[in-house]
């Protein structure tokens, strides 16, 4: 079964469509990569997945069952997204135990206390986090918190919007580390948008290129790792990206 | 380990630890400035003095002494007397429970009104919105004091209907700043997390939207009893908010208006309480402006 379905998928924000006619499949297990320049439409195509873009045509399949425009309670708990900025993405005001006890309270589910100490050692986060401000903790351990917020329900498919184009390099590599243990150990889907070749190289089995709201391209990450794209406005993007291709080096 | 350590520790354990934490953050900070540091204390002692009114008042507030009426402030009487005999000083700290109230309960009525309104406007946008708006703006575009008048005049003057004047007067600013607050946070990422775990929509407003909003309602709330006071004194004033004999400020002030020239204290006395306690209010406000303003404080 296919984790995630789009069929003919066109996405607009008020008058101007951003997605045209996009069609994709990414399988149980899988991890799928978006890839493209800012403004190609791969965050958007992410937020109407999530039910945040409600403005759209054609049809969104997740695990087999269509989705309607707004959020769902059904999906929520099988579904879930990490943000790009780690500084946005926390309520200031709660703890980071308010920020993850939240979905549980929404779901009516037992047990937090446990719950949230399990979520916290699975994303790598010491016990004594758990009662301070986001503001009393850094950048790349506010994005361990955002996944493990996004970890509470327990849910199949994860959409990772840029998850870490906000941190530093070094910073980088342990969240990379972490989403691909978490990922082998919950048997995740990942659905990855960012312009980052090789978090793509390094996170996913599959990548799509997008333009001006299409898809040029879907391959498998081998042909990216071998240079052997084959549209030439992937090939572009790749030697646009290439500077930076020894960023990586240093991840396990 | 001291209480100070325990409110200060960087990894608290418990809900509890945290949030006592964080005020205790936002206490020291407000004993760092010295003018907010008068507000508050200005503002405890008229709480204290409303509290203890029966043990501090030397005279009854309303007990007349015709042969001893305008008396000048002396040992006996600190404040003089007013044209009934009556002790100033007396009827100035029994007032003080007249203001109070009247504070109190127009905070308690108009800032969460306004908060809610303008929560619910910003957050849905579209329809509610407007309608929304378009109301607080019929409100927003009469002047304060007239439409309490108003209200007052077709209530019946009386220290109750002076307060739900004041605060169906005063909740239209309240609403515009949660609105304008409210625009931005919905925004954010937070929000759309809550929203994406399948939060309903009075969830995330009461939860999500309002505790970001409260610091800022706090500060203008804070500010405006200064207003608020001055408005009370002024239907006292004109007749129409507290009635004699009852000992409200600015209904004394109207009273001691016919002998202000030849028995300036009858005035007087109720005017410097209502100075000082509006400048305590203005001085807390100011300063907790500066502690809970989310934008001056550390990310």
């Amino acid at each position: 079964m296919s984790a995630i379905r789009l069929d003919n998928l066109s996405i607009s924000y008020g008058d101007t469509t951003v997605v045209h006619g996009v069609t994709l499949d990414i399988a149980e297990g899988e991890s799928f990569a978006l890839v493209g320049e800012s403004g190609s439409g791969k965050s958007t195509i992410l937020r109407a997945i999530a039910g945040l873009a409600p403005e759209w045509t054609g049809t969104i399949e997740l695990l087999g069952r269509a989705r309607s425009h707004g959020v769902e309670r059904a999906v929520a708990a099988q579904c879930q997204m990490v943000f790009q900025d780690p500084y946005g993405s926390l309520h200031p005001r709660k703890t980071i135990d308010a920020t993850l006890s939240e979905p549980l309270a929404i779901h009516g589910i037992g047990n937090r206390d446990k719950r949230v100490e399990e979520v916290l050692t699975a994303v790598g986060l010491d016990r004594r986090f758990r009662f301070r401000f986001p503001h009393q903790l850094s950048g790349g351990q506010r994005q361990r918190v955002a996944i493990a917020r996004a970890l509470m329900l327990e849910p199949k498919v994860l959409l990772l919007d840029e998850p870490t184009s906000a941190l530093d390099v070094s910073v980088q590599a342990e969240i990379l580390n972490l989403l691909k243990r978490l990922r082998r150990e919950q048997g995740l889907t990942y659905l990855v948008v960012t312009h980052n070749l090789p978090v793509v190289s390094f996170l996913c089995d599959r990548l799509a290129v997008m333009r001006h709201g299409r898809i040029v391209e879907v391959a498998a990450v081998d042909l990216l790792k071998r240079e052997a794209l084959v549209e030439p406005y992937s090939r572009e993007l790749l030697a646009a990206t290439e500077g930076r291709a020894g960023l990586l080096d240093g991840v396990a | 380990m001291s209480t100070r350590d325990w409110l200060l520790e960087d990894s608290p354990h418990s809900r509890l630890q945290a949030n006592a934490g964080r005020a205790y953050r936002v206490f020291t900070a407000l004993l760092r400035n010295p003018l907010s540091v008068l507000g508050g204390l200005i503002i405890l002692i008229l709480v204290l003095t409303a509290l203890l009114a029966p043990w501090l008042a030397p005279y009854s507030a309303t007990g007349q002494d015709l042969a001893n009426r305008l008396a000048p402030p002396s040992g006996a009487h600190w404040m003089g007397t007013d044209e009934l005999g009556r002790d100033i000083f007396s009827r100035v700290i029994w007032g003080s429970q007249i203001t109070l109230t009247i504070v109190g309960l127009v905070a308690l009525i108009s800032a969460p009104l306004g908060l809610l309104l303008g929560a619910v406007a910003g957050y849905f946008g579209g329809w509610t919105d407007r309608v929304l708006m378009g109301i607080t703006d019929i409100f927003l575009s009469m002047p304060k004091l007239i439409l309490a008048l108003a209200f007052v005049a077709a209530l019946g003057p009386g220290i109750n209907n002076a307060i739900i004047a004041i605060a169906i007067t005063s909740w239209p600013a309240y609403a515009r700043i949660a609105r304008a607050e409210t625009l931005t946070i919905r925004s954010s990422e937070f929000i759309a997390a809550v929203q994406m775990q399948g939060a309903s929509p009075l969830r995330v407003i009461v939860g999500h939207v309002l505790p970001l909003c409260t610091s800022s309602m706090i500060i203008r709330v804070t500010l405006d009893m200064a207003g608020v006071i001055l408005t009370a004194a002024g239907l006292g004033f004109i007749g129409l908010g507290a009635q004699p004999p009852l000992p409200e400020w600015g209904a004394m002030i109207s009273r001691g208006r016919t002998f202000i020239l030849d028995q300036w204290w009858v005035a007087t006395m109720p005017g410097f309480a209502i100075i000082i306690v509006s400048l305590g209010f203005c001085f807390l406000g100011d300063g907790l402006r500066d502690v809970l303003d989310p934008k001056s404080e550390g990310k």
